[in-house]
C-alpha cells in the first residue's frame, strides 16, 4: 500500500466510481462495529485506572499494572481463573471425542429413517437456552427432582446436587455435554459423507471388515476436520461458560464453580470495582486472542483453514 | 453386503440401542419439565412425576397467561425478536454481498471485521458505552448494538461467493446496479441459506437474557427469557402471583415448569424448519471454496 503514490490516488478515483455502492452497504456494519465493538476497546485503558464512575475515563487516576498485580493476589481471582481453566479444557476435550464418536457411531446406522430420527432428537438441545436449560436442570436434580426420586427409591438419601461443590464442574461440563454434542457432530457427519465410497468398496474387497474399514477410511479421512476442530478450539481455553455458570452457581459452589466471566460480573457490575474487573476481564480477552491467534494460524498450517 | 457376521449383528443391535438411548437423553427433560407443568400440585410437589402427567390440570398454565407481567415479556420478546433479526439481517446481508465482491481495500474491511470477533472491550466497557449512548433503560438496547455479527456476516458473504460470477457479470452489461443485482439475483438465489442464518439470529434473540437484567432497572421491561432467568434461579415467589386459592391446586413448581416450557416453546416449533436447512447451511458457510 502507498507504494506508487500517484497511481494509487487515481485508482481510488476510479475504483469510488465505479464501486461506491460497495462502500456504502459496508457502512451500517462499520458504524456498529466501531460504535459497539471498538469504542469500549478503547475504554479498557480503565484496566490501568482507578476508575470512579463520578470521575469518568479522563478523570480517574492512573495506576499502571496495580489492577493486573492484584489479580493473582486475590484468592477469589486466583480459584476463578483455576475454575475456569479446568472447566474450559474439560469441555473442550469432551465436547471434541463425543461428538467424533458418535459421529462415527451414526455412521453405522444404515436405516435411514431411524438415523434421521435420532440426528433430529440429539440437535434439539443446542437451540434451548441455557435458562431453559438450567430451569430443567434445577428441578430434575433438586431435591424432589427425578433423579432424587430414584435415589430414594433405590433407599439412599437425597442429594442437593447444585449445592456440592465437589460435583458443580462435573454438572456443567456433563450439561454442556449434553447440549452440544448432537450440533458437534454435524461436521464430521458431514466430512464423513463426503468421503469416496469407491474406497469401502474396494477395502471390501480386499476383505476388510467394518472396524477396519473405521480406521484405516473413516478417520483417516476426517482427521482434516478434526484438526481444525481441535485447534480452533484452543481459543475457548478461558471461555468456561458464563450463561450456563451464572444461572447453576451459587455461593455454595463458588469454591469450584466461579468462573473469570462470573467473577468479573460480581466484582465489577455488583460490588463496583470497575477497574478491577476490568483488569481481570482484559487479561482473559488478551490471553484469549493470543490462542485464537496461534490457533488459527496451526489450524491454516495443518489444515489449510482459513477464517476468510 | 454378502455376509453379515455374528459379532457384526451384536454390534448393530447394541449400536443401535445405545443411540435411541442417547437421543432420548436428549429429550426426556423436556418431557419431564412438560408433564411436571400439568401436573397436580401434590404429585409433582412429591416428585412422582416423570414422563406423563399425574392428576392432569392446566391450572398452571391458566394462571400463567392471567399473569399480565408474564404476557407483557412475551410482547417485548416478541418485538425484540423481529426487530432484532430485521435489522441485523439488513446489515449483515448488505456488507457480506459487498465483501463477496473483489474490490480495493477488502482486506484491510475484513480485517477489521475479523478482529471484533477474536478481540473485545468486555463487560464493563461495553456497559459504560452503552449507557453513555442512553441505552439504559431503552428498548433499543436489545436491538442495536447486537445488530452486527462478524461470525454471520462471514456465513452470508460465503453463501454470496458460491452463487456463480457470470450471472452478476451481465447484469452488469445489462446496466444494472450493485443494488438490483443484490436484490433481484443474490436474495432470491440464496434464500435457504438466509433463512438458516435468520432462523439462528431469531433463536439468538429469542433465547438472550443478560441484556435485560444489566440494562433494565424495571423488571417490566425484561423480555421473557430475562423474566424467566428470574425465575429460574432466584425463584421470584411474587411474580407466581399466587392465590390462596389457586395455591391449592398447583405449586411453584409446577407454574415454574409451565412458564419454562413456554419460554423453549418458539423454539421447539421452528426447529422443524431450522433443522431441515441447518444441517447444510453450516457445512456451506463453513467449509468454502
Amino acid at each position: 500500500m502507498g507504494k506508487k503514490k500517484g497511481t494509487t490516488k487515481k485508482g481510488w478515483k476510479q475504483e469510488i466510481a465505479h464501486n461506491w455502492p460497495l462502500y456504502v452497504m459496508i457502512l451500517p456494519s462499520f458504524i456498529l462495529a466501531v460504535i459497539f465493538c471498538y469504542i469500549p476497546m478503547g475504554g479498557l485503558v480503565m484496566a490501568f485506572q482507578d476508575y470512579k464512575p463520578w470521575l469518568g475515563i479522563s478523570g480517574s487516576q492512573f495506576v499502571g499494572m496495580d489492577q493486573f498485580k492484584q489479580i493473582f493476589m486475590f484468592k477469589e481471582s486466583y480459584q476463578a481463573i483455576i475454575n475456569t481453566l479446568i472447566i474450559a479444557v474439560a469441555k473442550i476435550i469432551f465436547g471434541l471425542i463425543v461428538p467424533i464418536v458418535m459421529a462415527l457411531l451414526l455412521n453405522e446406522v444404515k436405516n435411514v429413517g431411524l438415523k434421521k430420527g435420532i440426528q433430529t432428537l440429539v440437535y434439539l438441545p443446542h437451540f434451548l437456552s441455557w435458562i431453559t436449560v438450567a430451569g430443567m436442570l434445577r428441578d430434575i436434580l433438586g431435591l424432589d427432582g427425578i433423579v432424587n426420586a430414584f435415589l430414594q427409591k433405590l433407599g439412599m438419601d437425597p442429594i442437593f446436587f447444585l449445592g456440592e461443590a465437589g460435583m458443580f464442574r462435573q454438572i456443567v461440563v456433563l450439561s454442556d455435554l449434553w447440549k452440544g454434542f448432537g450440533f458437534g457432530m454435524i461436521v464430521y457427519l458431514a466430512a464423513i459423507s463426503n468421503i469416496d465410497q469407491s474406497l469401502y468398496e474396494a477395502a471390501e474387497m480386499d476383505g476388510a471388515n467394518r472396524w477396519q474399514q473405521t480406521l484405516h477410511i473413516t478417520i483417516p479421512s476426517i482427521m482434516p476436520m478434526i484438526i481444525v476442530m481441535a485447534t480452533l478450539s484452543l481459543g475457548n481455553v478461558l471461555n468456561a461458560g458464563f450463561d450456563q455458570i451464572f444461572n447453576l452457581y451459587s455461593p455454595l459452589t463458588y469454591s469450584t464453580g466461579d468462573i473469570i466471566d462470573t467473577y468479573v460480573y460480581r466484582q465489577s457490575l455488583v460490588n463496583g470495582q470497575y477497574s478491577f474487573g476490568t483488569a481481570v476481564g482484559l487479561f482473559k480477552s488478551g490471553v484469549g486472542l493470543l490462542l485464537t491467534a496461534i490457533a488459527y494460524k496451526l489450524a491454516y498450517k495443518f489444515a489449510g483453514y482459513r477464517i476468510f | 453386503m454378502r455376509r453379515v457376521s455374528t459379532s457384526r449383528k451384536i454390534f448393530i443391535v447394541l449400536n443401535t440401542v445405545f443411540l435411541v438411548f442417547m437421543a432420548l437423553i436428549c429429550v426426556l427433560p423436556l418431557v419431564n419439565l412438560f408433564a411436571i407443568s400439568l401436573s397436580g400440585k401434590a404429585a409433582a410437589n412429591s416428585g412422582a412425576v416423570t414422563f406423563w402427567p399425574v392428576d392432569f390440570t392446566t391450572m398452571a398454565y391458566q394462571k400463567t397467561f392471567q399473569n399480565a407481567n408474564f404476557l407483557r415479556s412475551i410482547m417485548i420478546a416478541v418485538a425484540r425478536t423481529i426487530l432484532g433479526t430485521l435489522l441485523s439481517m439488513f446489515v449483515i446481508v448488505t456488507a457480506g454481498y459487498a465483501l463477496s465482491k473483489d474490490f480495493r481495500g477488502r482486506t484491510p474491511l475484513m480485517w477489521f471485521f475479523v478482529f471484533t470477533m477474536l478481540f473485545s472491550g468486555g463487560l464493563i466497557p461495553s456497559y459504560l458505552v452503552n449507557s453513555a449512548l442512553g441505552l439504559k433503560n431503552n428498548f433499543w438496547v436489545y436491538i442495536i448494538p447486537g445488530a452486527f455479527s462478524c461470525y454471520n456476516l462471514i456465513l452470508i458473504m460465503n453463501f454470496f461467493k458460491s452463487i456463480p460470477k457470470a450471472l452478476e457479470e451481465a447484469a452488469l452489461v445489462d446496466g444494472a446496479n450493485f443494488f438490483q443485482i443484490l436484490w433481484k439475483i443474490f436474495l432470491p438465489l440464496s434464500k435457504a441459506g438466509l433463512a438458516t442464518v435468520a432462523l439462528f439470529i431469531m433463536v439468538g434473540n429469542w433465547n438472550e437474557w443478560f441484556t435485560g437484567i444489566l440494562y433494565m432497572s424495571d423488571t417490566k421491561n425484561y423480555p421473557l427469557a430475562s423474566f424467566l432467568q428470574v425465575i429460574v434461579v432466584q425463584g421470584n415467589q411474587q411474580d407466581l402471583a399466587l392465590d390462596p386459592t389457586s395455591a391449592a391446586a398447583m405449586s411453584e413448581r409446577t407454574i415454574k415448569a409451565a412458564q419454562v416450557f413456554i419460554g423453549a416453546l418458539p423454539i421447539l416449533l421452528v426447529y422443524p424448519f431450522l433443522q431441515k436447512h441447518f444441517a447444510k447451511g453450516i457445512v456451506m458457510g463453513a467449509v468454502k471454496e
